[in-house]
Order: structure tokens, then C-alpha cells, then sequence
């Protein structure tokens, strides 16, 4: 591990190192494929180094699945789906699903450890947020299992039969749970594939589905690269596809799927637009803006990547929001003082990058966090640009990463004007001590979520999902039910 | 490619100074009442949000030991009891200045805290020490008397020899609106006080809005306080540290504006260590570096003295020693 403490300007109170221990966890030398409720080498034995992204050091060698093992995958959950899991009572699946979200709260610590020395992302964040999130969408879902005849789909609503579940590395568990959960619940099998970058809590999670007994089969992990997760998607023996990743590889699945008679929800990029009015509540607006763009080093589908603010406050929220940037605490992930933590991977670091360069060269203004940077690893200091036209590829691309492009509006129509014109739609704020001006833009803004003086709210109870090249379908919910229903 | 702050401003020939110059910083109850509504509102869900967040901060180490340390030297040891005996205030100041007397490493607490017909029998104990006598006055802690009775209540606590002076607001009149009458009331105590420092008690127990916390610290900081303090310690709700972080973000940026730094003082309530380095926490990482000092930040509270002495032998030996070790007072 890094020895750099995590810096912060503001202060003389100085926080020493306080490293949460890695004893929690124990991570094996390597991990076969989940295939029929146990464990087995890939058929190829071929399998790829997963290594941490705060100091580069290898954790683990993961198996690489082929088709073959995609194959046997697909059987093994057809299998559980026809004899087992499309038979049991709905009562029954619940008592799984709740099951498997108290071992998930018995064993959280050791998946938050294992998530961030796998992600990168702050130990604060796995601890406070993916983990406990993880288990209340399971203990949410587990709810409606028996109740399905009462959500609005008809008296007897079926499952679809084999769900290919493929998750992204920015929350590799917590996906894994918006997937599953509601899979499960409805009474479909899946197989899930988690990103190649960070499989390792979803190693966890057989290791917790077999303490719960969950039936062979009714779920199966397959691990690997981009090959795998297309094998599973061309797989004839898939009912479902449920897919959280780039518009480009969904673009991709959504072409492959066309003539097929496969369901598929895509859950896709997306750049957000924080839309403060110059009636906002200033000092937790400059928290949101910082929460919106800055949680998970800015590796969220719905960040809030684009600041726009209103022209009478903009000098003083950018003040505001830069004292705030250089305050944040960026270094060791496993550090519970960390605010922001290691990029996932060399190729992320990399787009990053490019695209901070880009809004250099078209002339925005780049103020970069003073905080120190450890030497090893994948890292880019909290970053923003300020004098962003709406034409910069800063303003028009995804970054993922943590890197805030600040722009301003004079009217309300304007503000809605620029946020919705791009082609992505998933999320937007709203800061305004004015409910109806708050209303009057949510009602106007084409995104799947609008959160007012807030940003960055998960909670299972509320659908999240996006419009246009944001994606389709929605989880978390009653409408996360409908993506797993034959309706 | 860093840039500063200021370098976005368009054109930096346009900025006007107003606030800046000299002269009142009020001249009428309507500029007041304008000068306070101008100010943005708080978002509870937020501050309540950042608060719990701030509080998941973990320090541990030497990091405790210094935080230990400075929570000890910020103590405004208090006494405010009907029942307070001349022996109680004799005890309670010796213990202020030297807090353990196995252990001469220990800072003396910033003050201590008595009724003002206690002031001189303190100052007399304290004298010769760092130690500061802090004295309540304005019909505490209702605030309920005639201006003429506030005003002697100060000069007799002011003659008595007080460093400082806490003085509460009132709070019906600011509740019903009369901004400048509670104005006025700090503006004219604080010409009592002469040199002594003057604490402002907003009592935001009975505020219960942050948009009144923040409403009556600007209103307290414009009429001249050297301190705003959140609590008398004799209503239900006492100090919070979401109510804490509304005030610390009020004197930063006050002093932003207007280049004068106000102390922030949280009373009743807090008794443990844990508790009052979540204090100091908020206070690094809103109003800064700065306000980590006694002449800036006070815990008002008589119990914490303990806990702190508690904690901080334990660092040192790594066992903890039983509560009797300490005396009471």
C-alpha cells in the first residue's frame, strides 16, 4: 500500500493513517468459474491476473470462460430454472433472497475490504454505500417475491426463464445485487457476468450464495473479458438479457439481440447535469456538487459530470466548490479518511486523460486539486473546468472519472436547454429553496432521474434507469420487476 | 496548468468593494432585515447528510492525541447551578488550570465558566494563570428582563473582574420578528462589556430552524460579538453538530466578507471525547485551520473535562484507569 497519507490542505489538525485491515478478508490465490452451485476451472484453463489499481500489485488470478463454459452455465441455470427455482412458491424464494441479504450484512466488512482493494474506490464508500445498499436491495426484492399477483402485472405474472446479467466494474457487488435480487425474486436463474477488472466480490458472493444454500444453479458466475460476456449474450439458451455498462458495447448487444426474441434492459453512460439556481441552498449544493461528481472518483453512469449554474452565483459557487475540491482527501483507498480513491484501470486512467487534455486544448479553464498523488498506481487528482462551452467534448463526452465541467445559464429555459441537449439521458440535479421552480424544471428535463437538492441517492425502493443513449428499462422498484416479467 | 481561484472572473476591473468599506455595517432595522433574508437558506436533509458523513472520519493515533489535547485547551470548564458553593467554584478553577495534577503535560482548560456573583471569588483563584473567567449575564438563561436589568447584570459581572461575558439572546423578540431589537440588545452589551470578549448565546434549541441558526448568527456577528455560542444548556436540545456546522460556515464566511474572524462556542451536551473531536472535525473541515484554537473554538461543558483526561491517559498507557482517579469538580 501506498504510504502517502491522503493530503488535505484545510487544517492543522492532522489525520494520521487509519488503514482498515485486510484481516477480514481472505482472498485465495485463485478463482474458478460459480457453475452449478460450486466452483471449477474454466475448460480452456486459461485465466487473466486481477490486480489492485492502488498499487498495482496482483490479488488473484481469476478463469477466463469460453463459449464451452458459457455453455455449461446456461444449462446448469436452465436446469435449476425447470426443476427447481420456476416451481418453489414465491414464499419460498424469499426466504432465499432474505437469507442471502443477512449474510451479505453478517459478512460486510470483508466484502467491503475485498471491493476495494479490487475497485480502488474509498473504504468509506464500500463500507457506508455498496455494501449496505447491496443488502437492502436483496431484503427489498426478497419482499416482493411472494406478492408479485399484487404489483400491477396481471394476476399471475411469469418469469422469463435464464437471465445473462452482465455488470459493470464501477460497483461490481452492488450491480451484481440490482441484478440478481429482483431476477431471483420474480423466479428467473441467471448467470452473471461481472467486469473483468473486478470480479472478486462476486467470488464473494457465490462463497455467500452456497452459505445460503441457494439450489445449484440458480445462480451461476462466469468470469472473463469482453468474449465472454458476447458469448453469454449470443447464447440461444438466454431468455433475458440485463446489461450495465458503455452506450457502445450496449450498442452492440442491442444489434446482436435484434433478431432474436431475447428481453434486454440496458443501463448505459450518461452526462449528468447539476442545475443550481441562484436560490440554492449554496453550502449543501457545493456538498451535492462535490457528491455528484467526485463519489467513486467519478466512475458513476450518473454522475453529475456537467455543473451548470446560474450566472449572478457562479463566481461564488465556483469559489465555494474549489476551497471544497482542494480539501478532498485523495490517496490510500484503504485509508477510512479517504474521500477519493484510485482510477480501476490503466485503460480508464488513460481516457481520462485524453479527454482532460481535450478540454485544455479547446480552451476551458482547468484547476486541479493540490493534493498529492501516491507513485504507484492508477490516479488523476480531482479536477474541474470552468469556462465550458456547450460545443467541448468535455461538456459533450463521458469522462468517468473525476473531472467536473462547469458551465452557466442566465434563464431557467436555458438551464433546460443545455441539459438536455445531449444524447445521453439518465440523471440530473436540481438546487433551488423553491419547490416550484424545482418541479418546473424536473418536468422539463429528459433524464430517467431527476434528484432535487440532492445528487447521488440510491435506494431500492425507487427506480433508477435512463432515456435515449442512456438506455432502457428500469431497476430498483416495483418497475424493477417488470425487466425479469413476462408482460 | 493549476490556476488560482479568482481566474475565472471575467473581468476583474468590474469587481466593486461594498462590504469592505468602513463605516456600520448596519445603519437600519430595514438594512438588517434585508442583509438577513439576502442570506441562503440551509437545506436540512444536506447539512444533516454532511454531518454524518464528517462524524465517519476516524482518528486515531497521534491524530488523537492532539485532538485530545486541543479539546482540553478549547474547555470552558462550567458551573451554572443554583446550588454552586464558593468551595465548588474554588475546586472547579484549580482544576481548570491545572486539569491533572499527576500529569503537568495537560494544558489548562480556555476558561471557566460561573454566575457573576461567583466572577471575583474565580478571578481571584485563576489569577496569575491562562486561565479566563467567563461569566453569564442578561437575565440567563431566559433572557427575560428589562434591558435596564441586562445591562447591570453585565457591569456588575464586568466589574467583578470577567474576561468574557455570555450573554443570551432574546429570543421571542427574535422569533416575532423584531431583528432590530435583538440587535440592538448585543450591540448595547457589548459596549457594557468594555474589553471584556463577548459571547452571543443564540439558544438554537429554540431557534429550531438551521435557516434561524443561520439568521441569528449573522445577526449576532453584524451587532459586534467576539463569539456565537449555540446553547445555555438549560433548554432540552443543547448543542448539535449539525446546527454546529451551520454556524462554522457563517463565521468563515463572514470572515470571508468581512475579514474578521468570530469564535464559534458549542455548549451542553457533550460529555465524551468522541463527541467532541466530531466538533473539532467540523471545525477543521468547514471553517479550517484558523479556528482550531481556544481564542476561536469553546466547548462549554464540565463533564467532557474527565472523559478528556480519561481518554488521553489511556493513549498514553493503553489501559484505562477507573473514574475515581479524577475528582468530581
Amino acid at each position: 500500500m501506498s504510504s502517502t497519507p491522503p493530503s488535505s490542505k484545510l487544517g492543522s489538525l492532522d489525520y494520521a493513517p487509519a488503514l482498515e485491515s485486510k484481516s477480514s478478508a481472505t482472498i485465495a490465490a485463485h478463482y474458478g468459474l460459480f457453475i452449478e452451485g460450486a466452483f471449477r476451472e474454466a475448460s480452456s484453463s486459461q485465466s487473466f491476473s486481477s490486480i489492485n489499481p492502488a498499487t498495482e500489485e496482483e490479488l488473484t488470478t481469476i478463469s477466463q470462460a469460453n463459449a464451452a463454459d458459457v455453455d455449461a452455465a446456461v444449462a446448469s441455470a436452465r436446469k435449476a430454472y425447470d426443476s427447481v427455482w420456476s416451481k418453489m412458491p414465491g414464499a419460498e424464494r424469499g426466504k432465499y433472497l432474505y437469507r442471502i441479504a443477512r449474510i451479505i450484512q453478517e459478512r460486510s466488512r470483508e466484502l467491503a475490504v475485498v471491493e476495494t482493494l479490487d475497485n480502488g474506490k474509498p473504504i468509506r464508500e464500500s463500507r457506508d454505500v455498496d455494501v449496505p445498499t447491496a443488502a437492502a436491495h436483496f431484503f427489498y426484492y426478497a419482499g416482493w417475491a411472494d406478492k408479485l399477483e399484487h404489483a400491477g402485472f396481471g394476476p399471475s405474472p411469469r418469469p422469463l426463464g435464464v437471465a445473462g446479467q452482465i455488470v459493470p466494474w464501477n460497483f461490481p457487488l452492488l450491480m451484481a445485487a440490482w441484478k440478481l435480487a429482483p431476477a431471483l425474486a420474480t423466479g428467473n436463474t441467471c448467470v452473471l457476468k461481472p467486469a473483468e477488472t473486478t470480479s472478486l466480490s462476486a467470488m464473494v458472493l457465490a462463497d455467500i450464495l452456497q452459505q445460503a444454500d441457494l439450489p445449484p444453479g440458480v445462480v451461476n458466475i462466469i468470469t472473463g473479458d469482453g468474449s465472454t460476456g458476447a458469448a453469454l449474450v449470443a447464447h440461444p439458451g438466454v431468455d433475458k438479457i440485463a446489461f450495465t455498462g458503455s452506450t457502445g458495447v450496449g450498442r452492440q448487444i442491442q444489434r446482436s439481440l435484434a433478431t432474436t426474441t431475447k428481453h434486454v434492459t440496458l443501463e448505459l453512460g450518461g452526462k449528468g447535469a447539476n442545475i443550481v439556481f441562484d436560490d440554492a441552498p449554496l453550502d449543501e449544493t457545493v456538498e451535492g456538487i462535490i457528491d455528484g461528481i467526485f463519489f467513486n472518483q467519478g466512475h458513476v453512469c450518473c454522475a453529475g459530470s456537467r455543473l451548470l449554474v446560474q450566472e449572478s452565483i457562479a463566481d461564488d459557487i465556483l469559489a465555494r466548490l474549489l476551497r471544497r475540491v482542494d480539501q478532498l482527501r485523495v490517496g490510500d483507498p484503504m485509508d477510512k479518511n479517504t474521500d477519493v480513491g484510485a482510477i480501476n484501470s490503466a485503460e480508464q486512467l488513460e481516457r481520462i486523460r485524453v479527454l482532460a487534455n481535450a478540454g485544455d486544448e479547446e480552451g476551458a479553464t482547468r484547476y486541479t486539486s493540490s493534493c498529492e498523488l501516491p507513485k504507484k498506481g492508477f490516479w488523476f487528482a480531482p479536477t474541474v473546468f470552468s469556462n465550458v462551452a456547450q460545443t467541448h467534448r468535455i461538456a459533450r463526452e463521458e469522462i468517468f472519472g473525476p473531472v467536473l465541467s462547469v458551465l452557466t445559464f442566465r434563464t431557467p429555459e436555458e438551464a433546460i436547454a443545455k441539459a438536455n441537449n445531449t444524447t445521453y439521458g439518465l440523471a440530473c440535479g436540481v438546487w433551488s429553496e423553491k419547490g416550484s421552480r424545482t418541479l418546473w424544471a424536473a418536468q422539463r428535463l429528459r433524464a430517467g432521474v431527476v434528484w432535487a437538492n440532492t445528487y447521488n441517492r440510491f435506494d431500492p425502493t425507487s427506480p433508477f434507469g435512463g432515456v435515449r443513449e442512456s438506455g432502457f428499462g428500469r431497476e430498483g422498484g416495483r418497475h424493477g420487476l417488470e425487466g425479469y416479467l413476462d408482460v | 496548468m493549476k490556476s488560482k481561484v479568482g481566474d475565472h472572473a471575467q473581468s476583474v476591473d468590474n469587481v466593486v468593494t461594498l462590504v469592505t468599506s468602513p463605516g456600520p455595517r448596519i445603519d437600519s432595522e430595514a438594512h438588517l432585515v434585508a442583509t438577513l433574508k439576502a442570506l441562503p437558506g440551509v437545506d436540512a436533509v444536506g447539512v444533516e447528510a454532511r454531518v454524518a458523513k464528517l462524524a465517519t472520519r476516524s482518528i486515531k493515533t497521534s491524530a488523537k492525541k492532539e485532538a485530545l489535547d486541543l479539546a482540553l485547551s478549547m474547555v470552558d470548564l462550567t458551573t451554572l447551578e443554583g446550588a454552586d458553593t464558593f468551595q465548588k467554584v474554588r475546586s472547579l478553577c484549580t482544576k481548570a488550570m491545572l486539569p491533572d495534577p499527576r500529569d503537568a503535560s495537560v494544558p489548562s482548560v480556555a476558561a471557566v465558566c460561573v454566575y457573576p456573583d461567583l466572577v471575583a471569588l474565580a478571578k481571584d483563584v485563576v489569577k496569575g494563570s491562562s486561565v479566563k473567567v467567563a461569566s453569564v449575564a442578561t437575565a440567563f438563561p431566559s433572557g427575560r428582563a428589562s434591558m435596564k436589568v441586562k445591562l447591570a447584570d453585565v457591569e456588575e459581572a464586568v466589574s467583578a473582574g470577567a474576561d468574557e461575558i455570555d450573554m443570551v439572546i432574546d429570543r421571542g423578540a427574535f422569533l416575532s420578528g423584531q431583528l432590530g431589537r435583538v440587535y440592538e440588545e448585543i450591540v448595547a452589551v457589548k459596549e457594557a462589556c468594555g474589553t471584556a470578549h463577548l459571547k452571543v448565546i443564540l439558544e438554537t434549541g429554540e431557534l429550531v430552524t438551521y435557516d434561524n441558526v443561520r439568521k441569528a448568527s449573522w445577526l449576532a456577528m453584524l451587532a459586534g460579538a467576539d463569539f456565537i455560542k449555540t446553547s445555555t444548556g438549560k433548554v432540552s436540545v443543547s448543542a448539535t453538530r449539525p446546527v454546529a456546522l451551520v454556524m462554522l460556515e457563517a463565521v468563515r464566511d463572514f470572515a470571508d466578507v468581512y475579514g474578521q474572524k468570530i469564535g464559534v462556542k458549542v455548549a451542553g451536551g457533550i460529555r465524551t471525547s468522541k463527541d467532541a473531536i466530531r466538533y473539532l472535525v467540523l471545525v477543521n473541515e468547514t471553517a479550517g485551520s484558523a479556528w482550531l484554537s481556544p481564542d476561536l473554538f469553546r466547548f462549554g461543558a464540565s463533564s467532557l473535562l474527565n472523559d478528556l483526561l480519561m481518554q488521553r491517559q489511556k493513549l498514553a498507557s493503553g489501559v484505562y484507569v477507573r473514574s475515581d482517579e479524577f475528582s468530581v469538580d
